[in-house]
């Protein structure tokens, strides 16, 4: 029985050995959600040891690199919920309106052709799309204008607004077709048996069942519209600007964050570090949002018993 | 009352074809006013795609053709210049599972009637619809005081109820019913008959159903469809007892389907 | 009764139809316009660029004398006559000693050559805006008219690093350090990634453990990429002291972002696996870890790799990360290590399109038609995978 034993132990250590490279592994993966988030909140601590928390988040003027620095980024909330609140005027309704179409007016021989084609939009990488907004979307809106009369900036927030509900239209208009189309038949036969036309169908019976999932989507892109950078960066300003007018020039949170770190700042100094406070809020922010998309998900599935989403 | 005042529809020629598949040849039926009619017949035989073209459901699929006349109050309903919404509005359809819409029992049944502009919204009228729909379909006793429920809180029986309701509240003249009783259980499938009984008084009924004994209990007509003909139609009494069809019989006595 | 047609009865008139279905046909008109919307953007975009970054594919060049001796060697300027001093390129006129260097027969003779032209002259024959004077144009005009002006292939695009001069920029640096970046990445994450769904999947229990690592893959998935960024600058950079702008950390950042991707896509490949596969392998006596080594992770390979591909494809394209990190330094050599400051595709690409000169907004849209054309590749092969190997059970 000896040799026969002894294998076996072999064998034990060997699995053993593969057992706890695969919990390190995933280890490794729980780790780093938690190194993003220790790593940016250690970061923040000690920029809000150096500046008043209060002052960061009601304050209205932000001027680092001078000597009396101050960090009010309520002027850089401002143009983030500025330009994302253009970028889901734009994203929303046309991603809903395509998802729609695609899941229940087109033939299957034209959903086969068009869906990649939305797909691509969505591989398109963002600096691709901020070249765009810089170089031919903010031109053309400043020409626009001017033949208007009216004067628009060169780093206008309409003009990164635009260009990024275009990039979320994918982001919704993939998950609310994923969602409508799980919305079970019977129900459309229901409404239809009932003399009502195809249209009303879809807005009185399909689209309210499907509302978890597209509120779900929604918040996706609306998240998403919050994390873009290199749109913003590419093409907006980088003046924290408190105003109404999209025409004017607007930083967002990310735009700060990136130009508080490319530079030859000291690393420790509060100008460095105020990228961290603004990153943290970043953080917090999409992350509720996500754990709400995600509940709103898991929902939807309840409801009607689907597993394909 | 003449024979032919009796007929509700009249269906002359009538043939289907998913694609290439030729699936109703020539169906020729007159179905009376008044009357629960029963179509029967084995798995594939054509008795639900029959059903749906007579409120045109079957328009919903493309790949379906269907050509011959479906003749109700004197109109073919596939002429061009008949909109098949207002035909489903007047022939009404209840399906073999219940399907409730994700909205209140109030909703479930007001929905369609103020879409189709019978009452108004939040009106008395509206409230007094619902409330006659669901004492026609035998609900009104267990619901009347959860009318805000989701529909789809009800027991399966009720759920079909609630959905004849819904269909009886658009005030159609025919109901077709697809083996509403198929996903039920014995208690709820005998209240859904008595209620189909007291419902011919004023509809025109059609039935397809699976379970011969539901249409020799209900049934005033029945039909037998097999590979897409309709065999022999007749009063039920003679299809179950006396049928001049082999293959009727056939099936009748178990043999095959 | 008035709207029906002809004498004919109709019971199934009903005038308040009308209306509704015109209200139908405007919503379906609406979500017609939807996605037409989104698609001609894709076609005015893609066609943008290519407008755009089709001319950085050529660029001009004139036929002059230059003459190789120790006047022109010591001052390359003097190389050319001096009324194309302001029109030639100077980057082209600072390789002439590098050329006497591999053919010294040159010297003390006056060849007949194409030469670069600067930037501003190559926008002015291309039809772009230019800064050029009227001299300067004219002497261009009449050496066209003769034949003596050309537009060539680019391939200072292909075989250079960036440069401070557009004429004399290229992407090469760029497309090596994405490959140096992405190798570092893949070397990380595919493993990782990998390891980590096998054991969600095949060994794990279902317990709290596991369902805050489940929660966790989800969370990661929605951080914006630029928080990586952060985390790399904080952590790899500030704390383990790496080399800053340099392919490891932008590497090992962008990994870390990737295994969302790769994770939830191998769960999904090694979900798809029927069990009866697990039991006929312990039916034989094989251990858990054989069975998953040598029945299961063969037949989830393809959707792995499919996944690995779209999140690679993925990677590619990230820029805001990278560029906390310092990846957008300006990069004129190619690197040829992962310690050694580099660039990526995207980065180079933001660098170019924030340059005053219009020669590197041509060179930027040519970048973006390489960039996505790699993408379309990446993610048809993908596409291409899953269906070959797509297996119905």
């Amino acid at each position: 029985m000896k040799p026969f034993e002894l294998k076996q132990r072999n064998h034990n250590l060997k699995e053993q050995i593969i057992h706890f490279c695969l919990i390190s592994a995933a280890t490794v993966s729980v780790l780093t959600t938690f190194g993003v988030l220790f790593s940016i909140l250690f970061e923040a601590i000690e920029f809000f040891q150096m500046r008043s928390f209060w002052y960061f988040i009601t304050g209205i003027e932000w001027s680092p690199g001078v000597d009396n620095s101050k960090f009010g980024a309520l002027p850089i909330f401002a143009g983030t919920f500025m330009i994302t609140l253009i970028a889901m005027a734009i994203s929303l309704p046309i991603g809903l309106g395509s998802a729609v179409f695609l899941s229940e007016y087109a033939s299957p021989f034209w959903r086969d052709k068009l869906k990649p084609l939305l797909e691509i939009l969505a591989g398109i990488p963002t600096v691709v799309y901020g070249f765009f907004a810089a170089i031919t979307v903010a031109p053309a809106i400043v020409n626009f204008f001017a033949s208007l009369g009216i004067q628009a900036s060169f780093n206008s927030a309409l003009a990164s607004g635009i260009v990024m509900g275009i990039m979320i239209i994918p982001v919704i208009s993939s998950l609310s077709d994923d969602v409508i189309r799980a919305v079970p038949d019977s129900q459309r036969k229901a409404s239809l048996g009932l003399g009502m036309t195809e249209g009303e169908t879809i807005l009185h019976i399909v689209l309210p069942s499907a509302l978890p999932g597209i509120i779900s989507a929604a918040i996706l892109g609306l998240s998403k519209a919050l994390g873009e950078t290199m749109i913003v960066v590419m093409a907006a300003g980088l003046r924290p600007n408190m105003t109404w007018n999209p025409l004017e020039d607007m930083t967002t949170v990310t735009v700060r964050i990136v130009d508080a770190l490319v530079g030859d700042n000291e690393f420790n100094s509060p100008d460095t570090l105020s990228a961290f406070a603004l990153g943290l809020v970043l953080f917090v922010v999409t992350l509720v949002l996500n754990v709400i998309s995600l509940s709103l998900i898991r929902k939807f599935k309840e409801k009607y018993k689907v597993n394909t989403l | 009352m003449s024979q032919k005042n009796n007929t509700k529809i009249q269906v002359r020629d009538l043939n289907l074809y998913y694609g290439d598949n030729h699936a109703l040849h020539g169906i020729d039926m007159a179905i009376q006013e008044n009357k629960i009619t029963a179509l029967i017949g084995p798995s594939g035989c054509g008795k639900s795609t029959f059903l749906r073209c007579l409120n045109r459901m079957n328009d919903l699929i493309t790949s379906v053709k269907v050509d011959g006349e479906v003749v109700i109050d004197q109109k073919n309903i596939y002429d061009k210049d008949v909109d098949e919404v207002a035909v489903r509005k007047r022939v009404g359809m209840v399906f073999q599972q219940p399907n409730p819409f994700p909205k209140s029992i109030y909703e479930n049944i007001s929905y369609a009637p103020i879409k189709h502009g019978l009452v108004k919204k939040g009106s008395v009228a509206c409230d007094e619809l619902v409330e006659k729909s669901l004492i026609q379909a035998g609900l009104w006793e267990e619901v009347k005081y959860k009318l805000s429920d989701p529909g789809t809180s009800l027991s399966g029986g009720q759920q079909q109820r609630l959905c004849i309701a819904r269909t009886i509240a658009v005030q159609p003249d025919i109901i077709l019913m697809d083996e509403p009783t198929s996903a039920l259980d014995p208690i709820s499938t005998e209240k859904i008959e008595a209620l189909m009984l007291e419902l011919k008084k004023q509809y025109t009924i059609i039935i397809v159903t699976h379970n011969m004994q539901q249409a020799g209990r209900v049934a005033d007509m029945t039909a037998f469809f097999h590979m897409g003909d309709l065999i022999e139609y007749a009063e039920t009494e003679t299809i179950f007892i006396n049928p001049v069809e082999k293959k009727t019989e056939d099936y009748i006595t178990g043999r095959f389907g | 009764m008035t709207q029906q047609t002809g004498t004919e009865h109709n019971p199934f008139y009903d005038a308040s139809l009308t209306k509704r279905h015109l209200r139908a046909q405007a919503f379906k008109l609406f979500t017609l316009t939807s996605i037409v919307f989104a698609i001609s953007f894709l076609v005015f975009f893609l066609g943008d660029m290519v407008y755009k970054g089709l001319p950085a594919f050529q660029q001009s060049y004139i036929k002059i004398d230059v003459a190789y001796n120790e006047k022109s060697l010591a001052s390359t300027r003097k190389a050319i006559d001096k009324k194309y001093r302001r029109i030639v390129s100077r980057s082209w006129l600072r390789g002439i000693p590098r050329e006497v260097e591999n053919n010294p027969a040159l010297m003390n003779t006056t060849q007949t050559r194409w030469v670069l032209l600067n930037h501003q002259v190559d926008q002015y024959l291309k039809g772009h805006y230019y800064k050029v004077k009227a001299k300067n144009i004219k002497l261009v005009d009449a050496m066209q008219a003769d034949g003596l002006v050309e537009l060539k292939f680019n391939e200072i695009f292909f075989t250079h690093g960036d440069s401070k001069i557009p004429e004399n920029s290229g992407f090469k640096s760029a497309v090596v350090g994405s490959i140096l970046t992405l190798t570092v990445m893949m070397v990380v994450a595919f493993p990782l990634g990998v390891m980590t769904a096998v054991y969600l999947e095949e060994f794990a229990d279902d317990n709290r453990w596991t369902q805050l690592i489940e929660v966790n893959i989800n969370n990661l998935a929605a951080i914006p990429s630029i928080l990586f960024g952060l985390l790399g600058l904080a952590v790899f950079i500030s704390l383990f002291g790496m080399p800053r702008s340099s392919p490891l950390v932008g590497g090992l950042t962008l990994a870390l972002m990737t295994l969302p991707v790769i994770i939830v896509s191998s769960r999904a490949a090694l979900r798809s696996v029927p069990d009866s596969i697990r039991q006929a392998g312990y039916g034989l006596g094989l251990t858990k870890i054989q069975v998953v080594q040598d029945h299961v992770l063969p037949l989830a390979f393809p959707g792995i790799m499919t996944g690995s591909i779209i999140g690679l494809a993925h990677a590619m394209g990230e820029t805001a990360p990278l560029i906390i990190i310092g990846m957008i330094a300006f990069i004129p050599d190619t690197p040829t290590s992962i310690f050694e400051a580099a660039t990526v595709m995207p980065a180079q690409l933001f660098t170019w399109a924030g340059m005053p000169e219009r020669a590197y907004i041509e060179r930027t849209a040519a970048g973006i038609m390489l960039l996505i054309s790699v993408l379309i590749a990446f993610n048809t092969l993908a596409i291409y995978l899953r269906k070959k190997f797509e297996v119905k059970w």
